[in-house]
């Protein structure tokens, strides 16, 4: 009891370093920086195929309005290659990277039996679960904004820059743009948080890294299949997956926010049934590696 | 916590198994609590929301379409949800696809031209953007997943721009113009206006209390046709109290079911909204189509810029079809015309095709011959074997009766 009182004590700062060490272990990890690479080429690919197609002075997408959101309007400005990568990359490139880096979380430490050493250390198991998942948020950020920058410097190669038109017909300059773009890498990064969670508690439950990044993986897709099925509408509004294109209603003038916000707090939803479930699995679990 | 936190640092011991299972399956709780709290919150808050119906001064059915009739409500923003079922099969999310799809390709129109986008309202739902300043700018929007199309009217433009493909339609209109029956009708007040030019003795009219709508009170006029046989069960009409402005329309079947058509304002303001909604340049790279030119080819670019919309009345769409006779009256009248053709031969005569049509459809017979009749939940139609087709929002034995009359 004593040895907890003085963990707590000394918490601020205890969790601030572990915080960082975690974020460290995470991104110095080469299977998380191939992650990042992948997600950083998917603008590139979507940028040249764009340029390629376009290159004849024909219309993206066949002109008829085909390919992920906004990629007619890439050719027009470089800005839309940002929201066309979001686009492109969300229903599966990113929740699956956050999904591989949350399932590891805690079943891969207890996997290559470091989970008990980090359980030494006078941190408590749940200070060292939200560190956790504060580090899979953290990626999430990350990843998301690779992609956007990636796409950033893509399409600012590639095409040109300046005033763009939202999709309601209306324009707005280049900075607004370029801070919507932001609001939207920050939505996007938002909506990936419902998936860490359910990750983090997938992870709690054993103690392979790769099961739980197999059925976090694997709820993703028989979530977005599901999340296709007609039959099925009356719970689609419950799948985390449900209103994550809803970001590109930050580029409607005036703004739509009546999905933005269910999407946000669909994920918050997510995160505090998820997070608890996984606290409750996690601080009553015997670790015996 | 307290309790917990020993927990945190040791592992149970064995002699306090039971005591540790109980406290293992006690930390489930807060899960199934935030789940359960959640649950009660997105069941309740509606309930809650809907605070009861407000209190407002009595009102006659005629001081409320008169009312209605002196709204003018020339500013305002807001957001309105269209639920159309028709009783058409649900093609889900493909009816978009083909719609603007076979639209596209087959007469080589632009996606941004409004006919193309009206189909789509045809069936499900959809959430419209409105915004009107004054009778020379107006906009509607229909949001789409991640893309949106507008048509924008500013003084004698006429522009509509889809930007799932980047496209723009222009057309002009004339200055003086500008009646709102230019734009398809898209807003609650556009239905009421059509339902309440059709009024007569045959109709019931009454005030049925009131409703909140998008946030504000509103009378609710309900219109029934008096006769029966109509496939119309009632027609309710919620009016805002303050400007008289039709905020929700809905019509019910006489079959009962859903809506076949309900148009509502989410949200409105009658504000002024901001002068550059109504400013469109084309962006850069996007395809211009001007109406009129070749390969837009439709037969409504009689006029420039004009829209198509629904017929004014039953005249001008008798007037549109060329030998088209109008028989019964007031909400049982039903459309006639002759095709002139072979007509359409039922199950036993027709063979492989007049099967399939005619599985579509139930076999009639009557005074008239013996026909088909095809159903929606709306509309019926009926075509004889001597190619005549009658059609009206009239159940079938009406549809049957008034054939036979018609004889």
């Amino acid at each position: 009891m004593s040895q907890a009182e003085t963990a707590r004590r000394a918490s601020p700062l205890w969790t601030l370093g572990l915080f960082r060490s975690e974020l460290l272990t995470t991104f110095r990890r080469w299977r998380t920086l191939a992650l990042l690479g992948v997600l950083a080429a998917v603008p590139v690919l979507v940028g040249i195929a764009v340029r390629i197609e376009t290159g004849d002075g024909s219309a993206a997408g066949g002109g008829g309005g085909e390919g992920p959101a906004f990629i007619s309007q890439v050719t027009n400005n470089g800005l839309f290659l940002v929201f066309t990568a979001l686009a492109a990359t969300l229903p599966f490139f990113l929740p699956m990277a956050v999904g591989v880096v949350a399932g590891d979380a805690v079943a891969g430490e207890a996997n290559a039996g470091t989970l008990r050493y980090l359980l030494v250390a006078p941190a408590g198991r749940s200070r060292l679960l939200l560190t956790k998942y504060a580090t899979v948020i953290a990626f999430c950020l990350v990843a998301t904004l690779v992609v956007a920058v990636s796409a950033l410097a893509v399409g600012a190669l590639l095409f040109p820059l300046g005033d763009l038109t939202t999709i309601s017909g209306t324009r707005i300059g280049f900075a607004e743009g370029l801070a919507r773009a932001l609001l939207i890498a920050l939505v996007v990064a938002a909506s990936l948080t419902g998936v860490a969670a359910l990750g983090l508690f997938v992870s709690t439950l054993t103690n392979s890294g790769i099961a739980a990044m197999a059925t976090t993986v694997g709820l993703l897709i028989t979530v977005q299949i599901l999340d296709q099925i007609p039959q099925l509408s009356a719970l689609h509004p419950y799948f985390f997956s449900h209103y994550w294109l809803s970001f590109a209603d930050l580029m409607r003038e005036p703004v739509y926010w009546e999905d933005l916000t269910k999407n946000l707090g669909l994920q918050a939803l997510y995160a505090a049934v998820f997070g608890s479930a996984a606290w409750a699995r996690f601080t009553a679990k015997d670790i015996t590696a | 916590m307290a309790p917990y936190a020993s927990d945190d640092m040791t592992t149970a011991g064995e002699a306090d198994e039971p005591r540790a299972g109980r406290r293992r399956a006690a930390r489930y709780v807060v899960p199934v609590t935030v789940m359960g709290v959640a649950a009660a919150t997105i069941g309740l808050v509606p309930a809650i929301a809907d605070s009861g119906d407000p209190d407002l001064p009595e009102i006659t059915a005629a001081q409320l379409i008169e009312k209605i009739a002196k709204s003018d409500v020339e500013q305002l923003s807001g957001t309105v949800k269209i639920t159309t079922d028709l009783g058409l099969p649900n093609l889900g999310g493909l009816e978009s696809g083909l719609a603007s799809g076979a639209v596209e390709r087959g007469e080589g129109g632009s996606p941004a031209d409004p006919s193309a986008k009206l189909t789509e309202l045809a069936s499900g739902t959809h959430t419209l953007r409105v915004a009107a300043d004054g009778p020379d700018r107006q906009k509607v929007s229909l949001l789409e997943d991640a893309a949106e199309y507008s048509l924008i009217h500013n003084g004698k433009d006429v522009w509509g721009y889809d930007s799932r493909s980047n496209e723009v339609y222009h057309g002009t209109v004339d200055e003086t113009g500008g009646d709102r029956g230019k734009q398809p009708p898209a807003t609650p007040k556009d239905f009421a206006e059509e339902i309440l030019k059709s009024v007569d003795d045959t109709t019931s009219v009454t005030v049925d209390g009131t409703a909140q709508v998008a946030g504000r009170d509103a009378y609710k006029l309900v219109v029934e046709p008096k006769q029966s046989g109509s496939t119309v069960g009632a027609i309710s009409i919620a009016v805002d109290h303050r400007t008289g402005l039709p905020l929700k329309f809905t019509l019910t079947p006489a079959s009962g079911g859903t809506a076949v058509v309900d148009v509502g304002f989410t949200r409105v303001s009658f504000d002024r909204p901001a002068a550059s909604t109504f400013d469109f340049t084309p962006p850069k790279g996007a395809k211009v189509t001007e109406d009129g030119e070749p390969g837009h080819g439709r037969e409504h670019s009689g006029k420039p810029g004009e829209a198509p919309q629904a017929p004014k009345s039953e005249e001008d769409l008798a007037k549109g079809l060329g030998g088209l006779t109008m028989l019964g009256e007031g909400w049982n009248s039903v459309a006639t015309f002759d095709t002139g053709g072979q007509g359409l031969p039922t199950g036993e005569a027709g063979g492989d095709l007049g099967g399939f049509l005619g599985s579509l459809g139930d076999q009639v017979k009557g005074e008239f011959g013996k026909g088909t009749v095809f159903s929606t939940r709306l509309v019926n139609a009926l075509i004889t074997e001597d190619g005549k087709v009658y059609v009206g929002t009239v159940t079938k034995d009406a549809l049957v009766k008034a054939a036979d009359e018609g004889k």
